[in-house]
């Protein structure tokens, strides 16, 4: 009569038998290392901690320096590709990972935020001629109601579904601002405002403004999803992505969770697309293609979701990369699949994963699960009954 | 084994009544899981549901927990309907429960757990996070303290900050039932808690289940072992084949004819 409710355990993690895998990677002199700075990282003093956070901003700041980009980018010119891609990617990776990392939900149509966000901009800005800040603030109220307006119907679906729902709702977004006249169709907006004038630097055709911009941006996305993911919400969330079922019924609202998550990385997507159309001055439908959400997903699993370090220097080498190796112009996207492929093979958490998702990965439900399949052990669970 | 059980069960009969299930239906197609139930567990006591193995005693906590909505009949706890309301809703107005399948966020801290229960009573929603308004720290700080508090209660806060996949898996069924305990529950439902576990663990289990009852909750739990059930329950019911067979103390459960054939034939099916 008790038999099976010991063995029908098919989620495979309750009984014992994922033991201590969490860090069982440390092995790997990468993971190794990880390890001890984060151990470290846990104990530092909050003055400590600072110190780390003045430098790398400091160090951001000076990264525009002409004898980084002599290394960096010998071809182009460095600060701007600090602004885009580098810039941008970090910024809608970040974006990302509060949907994909956090709450566990595959988006494959985040490039949609980018683009509302950089048509806001060039729409309020060049038919009422608003200024940069004001359509700023309305660029991201228009990305955070699109997130909703697409989660609504669409989050009851979960996994590979929701995927392909996301992926449909890129291209909708896409293809609807080829075939509007209003926004220029398929030609695009030209004369898209930049921002005005602050603390003295102009934001024409000097890339510096927008990098130092666009930094301001970055850090204040960091921030927002850092506190976010402490918090109650980032509990839910890590919950939601953990067990759906058993976190509604610890009290968890998961679908006014869902949406929030949807609605928080649209903001930060649409940032993205709001700062870079300040500086791009230039928007058509062909700046936003499936591809850019592929390669967003791509720097946010392979730089490790869910762990905003990772994330980020995942989305600086999915930028930077590209850039660096023109000189194989025609084999570097060749070249980039293969450290792609063997990045994933050797090293399928990702560069810097969190230490939860990694251990999701290890036990084989979690990682993808959470990814595409979503909580795929609980819900073909005979025995639990919950799934309706 | 008899006497003390039937002096609590006299004590709590005149309480009023928490959980009712009014003639309660759920078929699934052409299979009747629960066939016009009648249950009434009243503030303050243990009750036990019992059957043989499919008899329809987690269907009955999935109605009560919101995750199915019976075909028919009615769920009504502390007087107010829940039958159809949504899951987090009737775990807010007060019902919690724990899995028959250990169903813990595996990846997460016991204590973050134990918080996750917790915060369905707080408020933060992203503003307040972002901004970090006075009541977010207030309620961290809430979420920490009771959190470790209840795993203190359950025994298990020198595991606090482990992995939950990593404690052992008595530690796990414990903190299923600290982070049920987290959303504060009038009701708490515990199914099977005590599968998988030694004597001594049941001992112990025992005691943190009658703990809890002092503490003002209301404990409905589905369990096979008879020994832990007899001993601990006021009042036992005998669900078999989704028909509710018998209800009354276990002393009076136990000589029932009734549920002693439904026993003997639950011998013969021997699963």
């Amino acid at each position: 009569m008790k038999g099976n409710d010991v063995t029908n355990n098919d989620n495979g993690t309750a009984t014992g038998n994922g033991n201590g895998n969490g860090v069982k990677r440390s092995s790997n002199p990468l993971s190794g290392s990880m390890d001890r700075m984060r151990d470290w990282w846990a104990g530092a003093p909050q003055w400590q901690r600072w110190g780390v956070y003045v430098a790398l901003i400091v160090g951001a700041l000076i990264l525009p320096a002409p004898w980084i980009g002599a290394f960096m980018s010998p071809d182009n010119d460095w600060t701007t590709v600090l602004f885009f891609p580098i810039g941008v990617y970090m910024l809608m990776a970040i974006g990302l990972n509060v949907v994909v990392g956090m709450a566990g939900l595959l988006d494959l149509g985040f490039v949609a935020f980018y683009a509302i966000g950089a048509y806001s901009l060039a729409y309020f800005g060049t038919e009422y001629g608003w200024n940069f800040w004001a359509t700023l603030v309305i660029g991201v109220a228009i990305t955070a109601v699109s997130g909703v307006i697409l989660g609504a119907p669409t989050l009851r679906l979960r996994g590979d579904y929701l995927a392909i729902v996301t992926l449909g709702f890129g291209e909708i977004v896409r293809i609807t601002a080829n075939n509007t006249d209003e926004i220029g169709g398929a030609r695009g907006i030209t004369n898209v405002p930049h921002p005005p004038d602050m603390f003295g630097q102009k934001f024409l055709f000097d890339p510096a403004p927008y990098y130092y911009l666009m930094v301001a941006t970055i850090v204040l996305a960091i921030i927002f999803s850092r506190r976010l993911e402490i918090s109650r919400v980032g509990r839910s969330w890590a919950a939601i992505r953990e067990d759906e079922d058993a976190a509604e019924l610890m009290g968890v609202p998961t679908f006014k969770f869902k949406l929030l998550a949807f609605a928080v990385g649209a903001i930060i997507g649409g940032l993205a697309g709001t700062v870079w159309a300040g500086q791009a001055n230039f928007v058509a439908p062909n700046s936003f293609p499936f591809i850019l959400s592929a390669t967003i997903l791509v720097a946010v699993v392979l730089g490790g979701s869910g762990n905003l370090p990772g994330v980020m220097v995942g989305a600086f080498l999915i930028a930077w990369l590209p850039e660096r190796f023109r000189e194989v112009q025609d084999y570097r996207i060749l070249f980039f699949g293969a450290v792609l492929v063997l990045l994933m093979a050797l090293r399928p958490e990702g560069l810097l994963p969190s230490r939860r998702r990694r251990a999701e990965l290890a036990e084989g439900t979690g990682g993808m699960g959470s990814m595409g399949a979503e909580v795929a052990g609980p819900t073909s669970d005979p025995d639990m009954e919950v799934s309706k | 084994m008899t006497g003390s059980p039937e002096e609590k069960g006299g004590a709590h009969r005149e309480a009023p009544a928490l959980l009712e299930l009014d003639d309660v239906v759920m078929a699934f197609g052409g299979v009747v899981a629960m066939n016009q139930v009648n249950l009434t567990i009243r503030e303050g006591e243990i009750f036990a549901l019992i059957g043989p193995n499919g008899a329809g005693k987690t269907t009955a906590f999935n109605v009560v927990t919101g995750v199915y909505r019976p075909t028919s009949g009615q769920v009504r706890f502390a007087g107010q309907r829940i039958d159809g309301m949504k899951r987090y809703k009737v775990t807010k107005a007060g019902v919690a429960r724990t899995f028959q399948n250990i169903r813990l966020f595996h990846n997460m801290s016991a204590l973050e757990n134990v918080m996750v229960g917790i915060d369905a009573h707080h408020r933060t929603g992203a503003i307040g996070a972002v901004l970090g308004m006075p009541w977010h720290y207030r309620e961290q700080r809430h979420g920490r303290e009771r959190g470790l508090e209840l795993l203190e209660f359950v025994g298990i806060s020198h595991r606090a900050h482990d992995t939950a996949k990593n404690l052992p898996y008595g530690d796990q069924r414990r903190l299923e039932i600290a982070r049920a305990l987290g959303t504060d529950p009038k009701l708490l439902l515990l199914d099977e808690p005590a599968a998988g576990m030694n004597p001594a663990e049941k001992q112990s289990l025992q005691e943190l289940i009658r703990r809890i009852r002092d503490d003002g909750r209301t404990v409905l739990l589905i369990e096979h072992d008879m020994g832990l059930v007899m001993h601990i329950s006021d009042r036992v019911a005998v669900l078999d084949f989704g028909q509710l067979l018998a209800m009354g103390t276990p002393s009076e459960v136990q000589k029932n004819p009734k549920v002693i054939e439904a026993y003997l034939g639950a011998e013969a099916d021997a699963s």
